[in-house]
């Protein structure tokens, strides 16, 4: 897979989007195939096996989230979703039912693939290495040893802190939700005390941010939830 | 045991339905002005003197004291006190040719003052004024929550003026009834002893009015004074005992009841009523237990006076006021209906008022004796009886009513004269052939059939008729009223007898007969009325229907009046055939007070139409105006009751017809807030796609082959920019549609601040490249509840703000701390070149911008958009200059309270 050129499914019924999103991919190296429609998409989805799929939310002919859903079952696919701005709650949805990443319309070539190439490298990673240390700033973690050093003297983490750490390095690159950090860290019956989550953040940017006000690893996605970024 | 247990426990819980009326009552008494009273036993006491004196010292303490209506009758000490005090006004009111200074009500409500003095509770106005009396002018400044001092002499409370005047041979016809003496907050005896009465009366120092001088001489007398002065502080010990039994009623509310202990109280047409009502609220308190008074109205009873019955009605309420549960039960025997009702509510114990010793029939025993017998399982308490004048009045009154009953028209005699002349007729042939035992016979049935056809008196007439005619014509010596036997007599005796029983028997079998009739036509109507209300759906239906029912009901014409959100009342409803002219004033006034004014009531009696206030349960509706055209079917309480349940049907109705209307409004409001949602998204997805598109197919403009020129990059930049631009400004318009029309729904969540600063800051990041930035944000900042994205959108605009504002190369600070009133504050400063001076308020509006012709680019929504995020959080937001130079903008976030973060830690799955 990673010799070939990786495929990318791009579903979208706008046909000038469609035609930018194209380009910008194959100018960085991607097969695309696009399609205007749920149906059409999900059939493309099985037949084209993609190595990642951009998706709008705004599909005239169904809900973009029935459509991750669906592909969830049989696919891992990595999703990217296009959604317009003021529909928080629908990309959470989107996220939630297992979208890797959203956008914000209207967004810019180098926004696009940034993102596409950070999910493409997730899946290269994903597969391979099983690496257990992950090192990110002036932060490295062993999750073998269960042990976190900053510029190489050891931090001191509550269990708390370091269960959302490890989920984060273990997810890069990928917008996490307050839910589903909420479920992996304190379990599913906290899924709706989304405050522990922000207090915790701020607890455990402070420890490991240079500049806790300015994040360069825990990104803050308002409204939807968090990115991790290691570079 | 467990379930007792169980029950126990239950019952230890106060009832929450009591507590709430308890509160209810604290609210109204609170909202209402306090009425303190002092009370003297004769004039010449002091009481003006006293209350004048404590006025003094509230003032002192700096109440606001204005003095209503005082009599010095010309005495200096007195006079000296009102110095220094405001007074208000007298009006003049005309009555006949002269013109009188009369207290002034209304100038009083709109001085409102918070104390106000009126002397003479007792006082009659002139008639004109609003109210008959002065205590009713009273009872209106307290509702309107006025405090009210005001003086009374123990010979004008009402129950006792009749025992002053035999005492003293005076009456006087002013009087305020004791409800009013007993609902005052307060009671100030004044006393003075007998003697320095009369030696104040010897110095001249006690005002006497002119006419009747030697009556006066008389009242003053020794005996007179120790008497009165007697009455005076029993009354005021009762009343400290009422207060005690309020006081405890107040305090045993929390503790259980025992249902088995409780009281029955059994009130009869006596004016004793009262007073067993009176002990029995003692008992009950004492014992701590639930207590219920009721009346049985036996066939007998029905007969007695309007007036009388209507004075059995407000016994009942008055037990009701003082705590208990009341019922008027209907009921051939008094007795068993009282023991059935006590077994029913598993009462065992019997008030009853003590009988009238009958020299007469002293072998009937006693009510107590006759109940006691028939259930010997109830406790029996008897209350001593107090015979007032007024009691023996009322027994001839009640006399009187039984010779009420004899009354007929004339025609129904004529007919019951003409009814024996028949029978003696038809008996005449048959003499010879049948026993005069028989025809005697024949006699009785016409004795019967007048009872049946036209009442008591006519039977009874009819009665003695027979027995005349019988004599005359049959028995002999035939055609003399000589008798030759002796044993005619017992005949005649016998016969008169039997006629006068069957008389009164079919009379008041006759009688229940028709009252048990008027009872089914007026539930009847009530019936169909009800029914009638139940399928309206607009007040103009409910308004024709009440005027139905007043007509048939009541031979009255009816109107509707609907008050308005700001409970103002509107012109009647029309309906053919309703009110025509409707006094706007009196039924506002009804529907302010909650109480009915106009005709037949004690406000503004004069008017010809009685105005009803319309009370559902949430709150008046309106108010129901009713003129009368036959005074006694609006008067008699059966009447009186019809209307209360009337009016109470007409409100509920009208609150349902209301609540209909919401319901259809806020289906409608809903269904465009959908529609305006639906658009603005329509509006915002066609505007965004476009953009979409011109900002992606500007970047892939370099991707093209052949690779573009420099300057066809540059355009394909600007290009770019410019969409992006054009976006922002869709952005903000859509934003401001939105918030204005309400449709943003806050998605409030408890967060750290860092976190929605760091966001924005990344979010402006590349807007801000010309700008420096610091960020001050102290550690231990609450947590805040906001939503975040929109509390993003605000700052971002600040920084946009800021950036576009100030040359390159300015300190842009975003920063936070605990401000006041339990809110934070979070700023966006800067150091340019500020603010335009006395603009600080402006450029929250929206298209303002801060210069004029700059080259700045935005329409001026951005702070607009700020400013109605916040407010939609609850905050406040504001910009000024810092003292430093360059601007600033602060907006504040409640606090609130922080949920807790305890079991963040521990409850996490290890």
């Amino acid at each position: 897979m990673s010799d070939s050129l990786p495929v990318v499914l791009v579903i979208e019924d706008e046909p000038n989007i469609r035609r930018f999103v194209r380009m910008s991919l194959e100018a960085e190296g991607c097969q695309v195939y696009e399609t205007d429609s749920m149906q059409r998409g999900l059939i493309a989805a099985g037949t084209r096996r993609p190595d990642m799929v951009v998706l709008d939310l705004g599909l005239p002919d169904g809900d973009g989230v029935d459509f991750i859903r669906d592909l969830r079952t049989w696919s891992d696919v990595p999703i990217i979703v296009l959604s317009a701005r003021t529909t928080e709650t629908h990309k959470v949805g989107a996220l939630d039912a297992g979208a890797d990443d959203y956008l914000t319309k209207p967004f810019g070539a180098a926004e696009l693939l940034a993102r596409v190439r950070a999910q493409l490298r997730r899946r290269s990673s994903a597969g391979g290495n099983g690496s257990t240390v992950f090192e990110f700033g002036k932060i490295r973690v062993d999750l073998g040893k269960r042990r976190v050093e900053r510029a190489g003297e050891h931090l001191h983490l509550t269990p708390i802190e370091y269960r959302l750490l490890a989920f984060l390095v273990t997810h890069p690159d990928s917008v996490l939700t307050h839910r589903q950090l909420l479920k992996a860290v304190w379990g599913p019956s906290h899924a709706e005390d989304s405050h522990y989550i922000r207090v915790y953040m701020g607890l455990l940017r402070k420890k490991i941010e240079d500049d806790p006000s300015q994040p360069r690893h825990i990104i803050t996605e308002a409204g939807v939830g968090y990115r991790f970024v290691a570079a | 045991m467990a379930p007792q247990l169980g029950r126990e426990m239950k019952d230890g819980r106060p009832d929450p339905d009591l507590i709430l009326d308890r509160i209810k009552e604290e609210e109204m008494r609170a909202a209402r002005g306090k009425l303190k009273i002092f009370f003297g036993a004769s004039a010449g006491v002091g009481k003006t003197y006293a209350m004048l004196s404590a006025a003094r010292q509230q003032a002192e303490q700096g109440t606001d004291v204005v003095i209503g209506v005082v009599e010095t009758h010309g005495r200096k000490e007195t006079e000296a006190l009102l110095t220094g005090l405001e007074r208000l006004p007298l009006q003049a009111v005309a009555y006949r040719d002269r013109v009188l200074p009369e207290f002034d009500i209304d100038g009083a409500l709109a001085r409102k003052p918070a104390l106000l003095l009126v002397d003479e509770l007792a006082h009659s106005n002139v008639p004109g004024s609003r109210h008959a009396k002065r205590w009713q002018d009273v009872e209106e400044l307290q509702s309107s929550g006025i405090d009210v001092y005001s003086t009374v002499n123990v010979q004008h409370l009402e129950t006792l003026n009749d025992v002053v005047g035999g005492i003293t041979g005076i009456r006087v016809w002013e009087t305020v009834p004791d409800h009013v003496f007993d609902a005052a907050d307060e009671v100030v005896l004044v006393d003075l002893t007998p003697d320095e009465l009369l030696q104040r009366l010897k110095e001249g120092k006690v005002y006497l009015p002119q006419q009747a001088e030697r009556a006066i001489q008389n009242f003053f007398r020794k005996g007179n004074l120790i008497a009165l002065r007697e009455l005076a502080l029993r009354r005021t010990a009762d009343r400290v005992d009422s207060e005690m039994i309020q006081y405890r009623r107040d305090r045993s509310v929390t503790r259980a009841w025992h249902t088995s202990e409780s009281l029955l109280a059994c009130i009869g047409p006596g004016d004793g009523s009262d007073r067993i009502i009176r002990s029995a609220a003692r008992i009950a308190t004492k014992l701590d237990v639930p207590w219920h008074v009721i009346y049985v109205e036996t066939p007998k009873l029905r007969h007695l006076s309007d007036q009388r019955r209507l004075q059995i009605l407000k016994s009942l309420k008055l037990a009701q006021e003082m705590g208990a549960e009341t019922a008027s039960l209907p009921g051939s025997d008094a007795m068993a209906t009282i023991i059935d009702y006590a077994r029913d509510h598993n009462l065992s114990k019997l008030l009853v008022g003590r009988d009238r010793a009958q020299a007469w029939r002293p072998w009937k025993r006693s009510f107590a004796d006759r109940v006691g017998k028939l259930a010997p399982d109830l406790d029996i308490i008897q209350v001593a009886r107090v015979d007032t004048p007024a009691d023996r009045r009322q027994e001839e009154s009640t006399g009187e009513s039984l010779l009420d009953r004899l009354h007929a028209p004339w025609q129904s005699f004529a007919m019951s004269s003409v009814f024996c002349a028949l029978v003696t007729l038809i008996a005449m042939p048959l003499h010879t052939v049948f026993d005069r035992a028989n025809i005697a016979m024949l006699f009785l049935m016409a004795v019967v059939l007048s009872a049946v056809r036209y009442g008591l008196g006519p039977a009874v007439a009819a009665a003695f008729l027979n027995v005349a005619a019988f004599d005359f014509f049959f028995v002999p010596p035939r055609f003399s009223f000589a008798v030759g036997d002796v044993q005619y007599l017992m005949t005649f005796a016998v016969m008169l007898a039997v006629g006068l029983v069957t008389a009164k028997l079919t009379a008041d079998l006759k009688f229940q007969a028709r009252v048990a009739s008027r009872r089914e036509q007026r539930v009847r109507a009530l019936y169909e009325m009800s029914r009638d209300l139940s399928g309206a759906l607009m007040p103009e239906q409910i308004a024709e229907i009440s005027q139905r029912f007043a007509a048939t009901g009541f031979g009255a014409r009816a109107a509707i009046m609907l008050a308005d959100e700001r409970d103002r009342l509107h012109e009647a409803i029309p309906v053919p055939g309703g009110v025509p002219a409707v006094d706007v004033g009196i039924s506002q006034w009804a529907f302010d007070h909650s109480a009915e004014a106009g005709w037949g009531t004690d406000t503004l009696a004069g008017s010809p139409l009685l105005y009803v206030p319309l009370k559902a349960p949430m709150r008046t509706r309106g108010v129901l105006v009713l003129e009368p055209k036959h005074s006694r079917r609006l008067l008699a309480p059966e009447q009186r009751r019809l209307l209360d349940t009337f009016a109470r049907l007409v409100a509920i109705s009208l609150e349902r017809v209301h609540y209909v209307d919401v319901a259809r409004a806020t289906t409608v409001q809903m269904e465009s807030e959908r529609l305006r949602n639906s658009l603005l998204s329509a509006i915002s997805h066609d505007l965004r796609t476009p953009l979409a598109a011109l900002v992606g197919l500007a970047d892939s403009m370099s991707m093209t082959q052949p690779p573009p020129t420099g300057e066809q990059c540059d355009i394909a930049a600007s290009m770019r920019d410019e969409a992006l631009r054009m976006n922002s400004l869709v952005n903000n318009l859509l934003d401001m549609a939105r918030l204005q029309a309400g449709a943003v729904k806050l998605n409030r969540q408890w967060q750290p601040l860092e976190e929605v600063v760091g966001s924005a800051i990344k979010a402006m990041r590349s807007t801000m490249a010309g700008h420096r930035l610091g960020v001050n944000l102290p550690d231990g900042l609450p947590l805040l509840e906001f939503d975040a994205v929109l509390v993003e959108r605000v700052l971002c605009n600040l920084l946009e703000n800021a950036v576009t504002y100030t040359p390159a190369g300015s300190l842009i600070e975003i920063g936070a701390a605990p401000g006041a009133r339990d809110q934070v504050d979070i700023w966006v400063e800067d150091d340019g070149p500020g603010l335009p001076a006395g603009k600080e308020e402006l450029i929250f509006s929206k298209f303002e911008r801060g210069q004029k012709e700059s080259a700045a680019s935005g329409v001026g929504l951005g702070l607009a958009i700020c400013r109605a995020i916040v407010t939609a959080h609850g905050g406040t937001i504001r910009a000024e200059n810092r003292r430093g130079g360059g601007a600033r903008f602060v907006f504040s976030l409640p606090r609130g309270q922080p949920p807790s973060l305890a079991g963040a830690e521990e409850d996490s799955p290890q």
